[in-house]
């Protein structure tokens, strides 16, 4: 057979049976491309259920079955703006505590990342090892001493507690984050930098900054989602007072009857703010969640 | 380059003075001082105060019993049926969710690897999950689709069976029958766009022209799938579930929001806020806290291996 066809009408042959092969493979290309959309749908689909019933009436929201076509209200923002408790005072704690830790984050392991990467210490990658173990030690161990701590200072339901623990929780995060940013920085340059007699704050300011920034945004907005969306310490170090977002959540489903329009409203707007900032973030997430190894 | 540039200063300098050594060492050092010590005060202090509470008896309900407990709290710990439950049930609560979270993001990885239309919107879409509060996520899926009265996968039940003529559709009540598993599917839904990004990005990194010479050699799609992309893509993998499993681990969120831990759902992150917030008994929350942090020391170990051998192949720094 082979040989008969390795002569003379080769070409044609060839193409005879090269056409098939390529037209179901792109047959197979259009089925795969639909697979995609449909599965994409489907991981979608919640969010966009939640995002549709947040918009109905209370007896819309609870029909079986669904009705998607009925007609759009406000009524589930207006109950959770204005119906019980307001939002507002967990939502601008939420915005508190996970933006002035950012804040703190940033501020410490830039330097940190600095003397890991730029200029490695001695033992630079036990430091490092180090900071990475802290996020594996379950957070739930630390619970009961900081709640002790707290009670012992009268820091209980206070929410600079909560700034200091979404410190701790990130930091190891930022600095693998902005180690793997820093060492993008081109050598040359600090080099360049220090023949002209740049100190280690010019140098950061005028050379490293301008390089990183996107990576500074990118580690502040994962922190900023991370604490944004912490529950357990939250629940169990704040009540009243520094409440945050999650928490006003959790306690604002039990009481009502029908609620799910307003508990969906609820949860498109606490969600808010991490889709933005992830959306923001996007091409950088996967490189801010897998600690800086994937680039 | 930075071993290449110390060994030059110190053979152009032969014998700088100890203590202008010891000075830029320490000015090498100075700007890590900050985040190491903030990170030592904060997590490794706690710890040790965890350690002491869990040899003490201290319940906040009896404040005049409190004392020396010897091993009795880590007795406890280790006869209480509750607890052994909560360590199964956090073995098969992760192993679950990173196994069927990696699988799944794996093949939507190799869907979205290939060009076409709105690509880049189904990544779009693909990411969402991931981006909603996970408190949030958990009381959409328990209330918004899980509920067997008005939510959607029975709403979708009824509709389909209604298109077939019948009135009488299936309508079990998802939670009830099956609890770990609602729990689970939650988290995957959760995971899967994580583990797609880090994958996809594997994908990416592909060797190209590799792959082509392997094609015009007559290797089909499983062949060249099985031996060329899977290996490559195995640091991925291996990334992908040991930080899924760092954090669903400590799930919490899910766990409290769908079945606040009942029907055996409880994990040891539930087990161990239980024992403290509801129970009050300091003395055997401390001791359960001790022993799943030594439990975390071991596997760690073994996962930052994995982690430090990904690293070296990283960084030729």
């Amino acid at each position: 057979m082979s040989t008969v066809t390795d002569t003379a009408p080769v070409p044609a042959t060839r193409d005879d049976a090269g056409r098939p092969v390529k037209k179901r493979r792109e047959g197979a290309n259009v089925w795969l491309s639909l697979l995609a959309w449909v599965v994409g749908i489907l991981f979608v689909l919640p969010v966009v259920w939640m995002v549709l019933t947040s918009f109905h009436s209370e007896a819309d929201a609870a029909t079986n079955p669904p009705a998607v076509f009925a007609p759009i209200t406000l009524d589930g923002y207006r109950e959770f703006f204005s119906g019980g408790a307001s939002p507002w005072p967990p939502l601008l704690n939420s915005l508190t505590a996970s933006v002035v830790s950012t804040i703190i984050v940033l501020l410490l392991s830039l330097p940190a990342a600095y003397a890991l990467s730029i200029k490695p210490v001695r033992k630079w990658t036990d430091t490092l090892f180090f900071f990475l173990s802290t996020k594996m030690l379950p957070v739930v161990a630390g619970l009961l001493p900081l709640y002790l701590f707290a009670q012992y200072t009268g820091l209980l339901d206070n929410i600079w507690l909560l700034i200091l623990f979404y410190t701790s929780m990130n930091l190891p995060i930022a600095v693998w984050m902005m180690r793997s940013f820093l060492s993008e920085v081109p050598v040359e340059m600090l080099e360049a930098a220090q023949m002209d007699g740049a100190n280690l704050v010019k140098t950061l300011r005028s050379v490293i900054a301008p390089v990183v920034t996107p990576g500074i945004a990118a580690t502040a907005l994962i922190c900023f989602i991370f604490s944004w969306n912490e529950l357990l310490f939250a629940r169990v170090l704040t009540a009243t007072v520094a409440e945050t977002a999650p928490v006003f959540l959790t306690s604002f489903v039990t009481s009502q009857g029908l609620f799910l329009a307003q508990l969906c409203a609820a949860a498109f707007v606490v969600s808010l703010p991490v889709l933005i900032a992830g959306f923001a973030a996007q091409d950088k997430l996967v490189q801010g969640l897998s600690l800086g190894s994937v680039k | 380059m930075t071993s290449v540039a110390e060994k030059t200063t110190v053979e152009s300098a032969p014998e700088p003075p100890a203590t202008a050594r010891k000075v830029s060492a320490w000015a090498r050092r100075a700007p890590l001082l900050p985040a190491l010590v903030f990170m030592i005060i904060v997590t490794q202090l706690p710890f040790v105060a965890t350690l002491v509470i869990s040899f003490m008896d201290w319940n906040a309900y009896y404040p005049d019993e409190r004392g020396f407990a010897g091993f009795d709290n880590f007795v406890r710990v280790f006869t209480d049926v509750n607890m052994r439950d909560a360590v199964w049930t956090t073995i098969l609560l992760t192993v679950g969710v990173v196994l069927i979270s990696l699988l799944l993001g794996l093949g939507i990885a190799l869907l979205l690897d290939r060009k076409f239309r709105g690509r880049g919107a189904v990544r779009t879409m693909m990411i969402a999950p991931f981006l909603v509060v996970p408190v949030a996520a958990a009381l959409i899926w328990k209330h918004a689709l899980y509920n067997p009265e008005y939510g959607l996968f029975n709403g979708a039940l009824t509709w389909v069976w209604g298109l077939f003529g019948s009135d009488n559709p299936p309508q079990p009540d998802w939670i009830s029958n099956m609890p770990l598993w609602a729990v689970i599917f939650s988290l995957v839904w959760q995971w899967t766009p994580f583990m797609m990004l880090i994958l996809l990005a594997g994908l990416q990194g592909r060797p190209l022209d590799v792959i082509e010479a392997a094609r015009i050699d007559g290797a089909n799609g499983w062949q060249i799938f099985r031996s060329m992309t899977l290996p490559h893509l195995r640091q991925y993998l291996e990334l992908g579930a040991l930080l899924g499993s760092i954090y669903i681990v400590q799930n919490f969120d899910a766990v409290f929001t769908i079945t606040s831990g009942g029907l055996g759902t409880a994990n040891l992150p539930y087990t161990i806020y239980q024992i403290f917030y509801q129970a009050h008994d300091y003395g055997r929350a401390s001791a359960a806290a001790v022993v799943v942090v030594i439990g975390t020391i071991i596997i760690a170990t073994f996962a930052l291996r994995t982690v430090s051998s990904l690293f070296k192949e990283e960084s030729g720094r």
